[in-house]
């Protein structure tokens, strides 16, 4: 038992460090914890392509892809090691292409033509397009196949009409993919099809959505009369769960590492050291310190589990099911302890942004944690799919099953 | 990355897994339960010829000398099982303390007879109800004799020997502490069997009235060893916590799927699932953190002190919860004599408060995070 990489494992390292210090300066920790607060006006969007774009010449956009779509033919591994290494650096995060790289492309490599692989797949590599994914209505956010966006076909071509949303990135993404309902005659998970589109196309209307948080990170996006040739199609007719069911796959990978913003118990402890409570410093009381204690062992266990999946990978096994539990641990963790910072805080916690201790690291975590708890699978339906697909546990009773779409009750 | 046992020390898991599945039935661990003995001789003969005594016990002590990663993956079956057998107290404890402050003589007379099961250890410390610290040490050990009452000795009732935490002069604090190495079977030393919540872990309170003993590493540093083989412990400890919350999944797994209410399985009620899920979710994290404690116990890592810690809480937290929940998934059938639930419960309870509580580990982990965030 060592932490030590392979001999292959280290060249690789040593190689990504050479490059990346070619092309990036190392962080001095003067930047901040932002990752809570994305920003996403003009120049960051354009670092952050210009970043993507030096990557993607390097085969390290997708590390994991073959060669001939531009990734490097690596192992998930070597990702990781990749990643590891470019978070020291003061780069432009690749956030805005997380859906489209980690959803929308791999779906698309899995049941798109040679022909839309080929015209699709670096361009997203290179960041000089960007994708979203259309799969939550107002009807159906943790239950996806509850969705009643239609598509009819008309020949060769499909008229698209409904509501999207919860479209994170949509009013930045030049092309998505959107899941419709093509027979609502059919059981609700049989009557659903798959398609990509421009957002560009004619009826597509995208409209940021005001979140709690006062960000607009994701939308509304209204489907009138859009019209998709059938070659835009992602498997057969009617078999859209399926197609689903592997970009959801690809989601739980990608949302599951989140870090909570950089925001943990460090942080915490940052904090105990420069305040005075009642009884004298926030450090030296028992109950601070009780609590940093509890979240440290799940900060630390999470990141000693995720040592274990690298050693599956590095090992050349699949990671086993540990591999599920991060967002679970992570966006609770980051609600509670942000609101437990601001008790220490005191009457001074109600403030945010810069007039608030610590640059209002707190305030944003707490504020952001809600949206963590829900977005990518919430709480509940993650532990659903920990009982079920880890634990083996049979699935709930359905009133949903075997009937026809349109005689589903709906509430309103 | 090799964060994780090796192909053999799995296959030392599998081998231990079977040897107890057969050995270590649940008759077994409730003859001891339910007895006056304290622990299983046939079950301790099977241990000692099994090699598990000397595991990490150097070989010209009379150990086989594989080293402590093996130690947790048998320690991991052991809780698993409940194993009704003074394991803990001689190996992580007794064995830890001569191996880290005795002398070549102590060493070389104990060890060799402890791998053979010739010798049960224990490690006595508190006196009275609260905190054990340096000014709650009143037992005296002064020329060679000890005076004093411990309570709540880890099988107390069948060690042969005791390392026992006492003040040898008046010096405050902890720099008056020492420790004294006695036989248990000599004069002036009489024992009681305490009740205790969990009786498959027996007991006792142990009055030494002028009871020959020897010392045990240098006057003034028995605070300092013991912390330092507490931690050790802690680590070993929390691998038999997690084999135990992890059977408690099991059990609460197995039950949900196939008792029914409502007509359909009681798995299948998202009460049931998330329960079930946050207890994976913690028994994760707590092996994630006890391996962490695993590889720091291997290298003598100068992180040990926080990996101890880390590993004592969340596997005391998790044992917790998946024993207290894996209960109420039984429904009533759970609080039952009969059902195995109320040993686990028992059982867990018992390893979250012999090694301290987890309010003082919590304790030493910050501090710990202090010094580490200092450097």
């Amino acid at each position: 038992m060592d932490f030590d990489d392979t001999a292959e494992e280290a060249k690789f390292r040593s190689e990504v460090r050479a490059w990346l210090d070619a092309n990036a300066k190392l962080k001095t920790g003067a930047e901040g914890a932002d990752e809570m607060e994305v920003e996403e006006d003009r120049a960051s969007m354009q670092a952050a392509k210009a970043w993507q774009k030096k990557k993607a010449a390097k085969g390290y956009a997708r590390i994991s892809w073959p060669k001939e779509v531009g990734g490097l033919g690596g192992t998930p591994l070597q990702q990781i090691i990749f990643n590891q290494e470019e978070s020291k650096y003061d780069i432009a995060p690749g956030a805005p292409f997380a859906i489209g790289l980690g959803m929308c492309i791999p779906t698309l490599m899995h049941y798109g033509s040679k022909d839309s692989i080929g015209r699709y797949v670096k361009p997203a590599l290179a960041g000089d397009e960007v994708w979203c994914q259309l799969f939550s209505e107002p009807a159906g956010g943790s239950d996806v196949a509850g969705l009643r966006t239609r598509a009819e076909r008309n020949g060769d071509e499909w008229t698209i009409n409904g509501q999207k949303i919860w479209t994170s990135g949509a009013h930045y993404s030049d092309y998505g993919i959107v899941l419709t309902r093509t027979d609502p005659n059919a059981q609700k998970h049989k009557g659903l099809t798959m398609f990509y589109l421009s957002m560009k196309s004619p009826g597509v209307d995208v409209r940021p959505i005001k979140q709690a948080s006062g960000q607009s990170n994701f939308n509304e996006v209204f489907f009138t009369d859009v019209k998709i040739p059938d070659s835009q199609r992602l498997g057969e007719v009617g078999q859209g769960w399926t197609v689903a069911l592997t970009t959801l796959m690809h989601e739980r990978l990608a949302v599951g590492g989140g870090t909570g913003g950089g925001i943990d118990v460090n942080e915490l402890l940052s904090l105990a050291r420069t305040l005075e409570l009642e009884d004298g410093p926030a450090i030296k009381n028992a109950a601070v310190r009780e609590r940093i204690a509890d979240w440290y062992v799940r900060t630390a266990g999470l990141k000693y589990t995720t040592l274990r999946t690298m050693t599956a990978l590095s090992r050349g096994q699949q990671p086993g099911p540990e591999a599920s539990i991060a967002k679970v641990v992570v966006a609770s963790k980051l609600q509670d302890l942000s609101a437990f910072a601001m008790e220490l805080e005191s009457e001074a916690g109600a403030l945010k942004g810069e007039d608030a201790a610590m640059g209002g690291l707190f305030q944003a975590g707490w504020m952001g944690a809600p949206g963590l708890r829900i977005a990518g699978g919430t709480d509940e339906i993650l532990r659903n799919i920990i009982a079920e697909r880890v634990l083996g546990l049979p699935p709930d009773v359905r009133v949903d099953k075997d009937i026809p779409f349109n005689k589903l009750p709906s509430g309103r | 990355m090799n964060f994780d046992f090796s192909d053999d020390q799995k296959m030392l898991r599998e081998q231990a897994r079977k040897f107890l599945a057969e050995k270590c039935t649940n008759k077994v661990v409730r003859r001891v339960f339910e007895g006056e003995h304290g622990h299983d001789s046939a079950l301790w003969k099977g241990v000692a010829e099994m090699g598990w005594l000397g595991t990490a016990i150097p070989e010209n002590y009379g150990g086989l000398g594989l080293g402590y990663l093996e130690l947790c993956v048998v320690a991991e079956e052991l809780g698993r099982v409940l194993a009704p057998v003074p394991f803990s107290s001689t190996v992580y404890l007794f064995a830890e303390a001569l191996l880290a402050a005795g002398s070549e003589e102590q060493k070389t007379r104990l060890l060799p007879k402890l791998a053979e099961s010739k010798l049960i250890g224990t490690f006595a410390r508190a006196e009275g109800v609260g905190a054990v610290t340096p000014k709650s040490i009143r037992a005296s050990f002064k020329g060679g004799k000890l005076s004093g009452t411990k309570i709540a000795v880890v099988d107390g009732m069948d060690a042969d020997y005791a390392v026992v935490l006492a003040r040898a002069s008046d010096e405050p604090g902890e720099r008056g502490l020492a420790l004294a190495l006695v036989d248990l079977k000599g004069a002036g030393v009489t024992r009681r069997a305490e009740d205790s919540i969990d009786p498959s872990r027996k007991h006792a309170e142990i009055k030494f009235d002028g009871a020959a003993a020897e010392a045990l590493g240098k006057p003034g540093e028995g605070w300092s060893i013991t912390s330092r083989v507490l931690d050790r412990a802690a680590i070993l400890t929390a691998f038999e916590q997690v084999g135990g919350a992890d059977q408690c999944l099991v059990m609460a797994k197995d039950y949900a799927m196939t008792r029914y209410a409502f007509g359909r399985p009681i798995g299948s009620f998202q009460a049931i699932k998330h329960k079930l899920a946050d207890m994976y979710v913690n028994n994760e994290l707590a092996r994630s953190n006890a391996y962490y404690g695993a590889w720091a116990l291997s290298t003598n890592a100068r992180e040990l002190p926080l990996a101890a810690a880390a590993a004592r809480v969340s596997a005391t937290q998790a044992f917790d919860y998946a024993s207290k929940e894996s209960t109420q998934t039984h429904g009533g059938i759970g609080f039952t004599w009969e059902v195995d639930c109320h040993l686990f419960y028992k059982r867990s309870r018992e390893l979250g408060l012999s090694l301290g509580p987890q309010r003082s580990w919590k304790e030493k982990l910050v501090t710990q995070l202090e010094l580490s965030n200092a450097a």
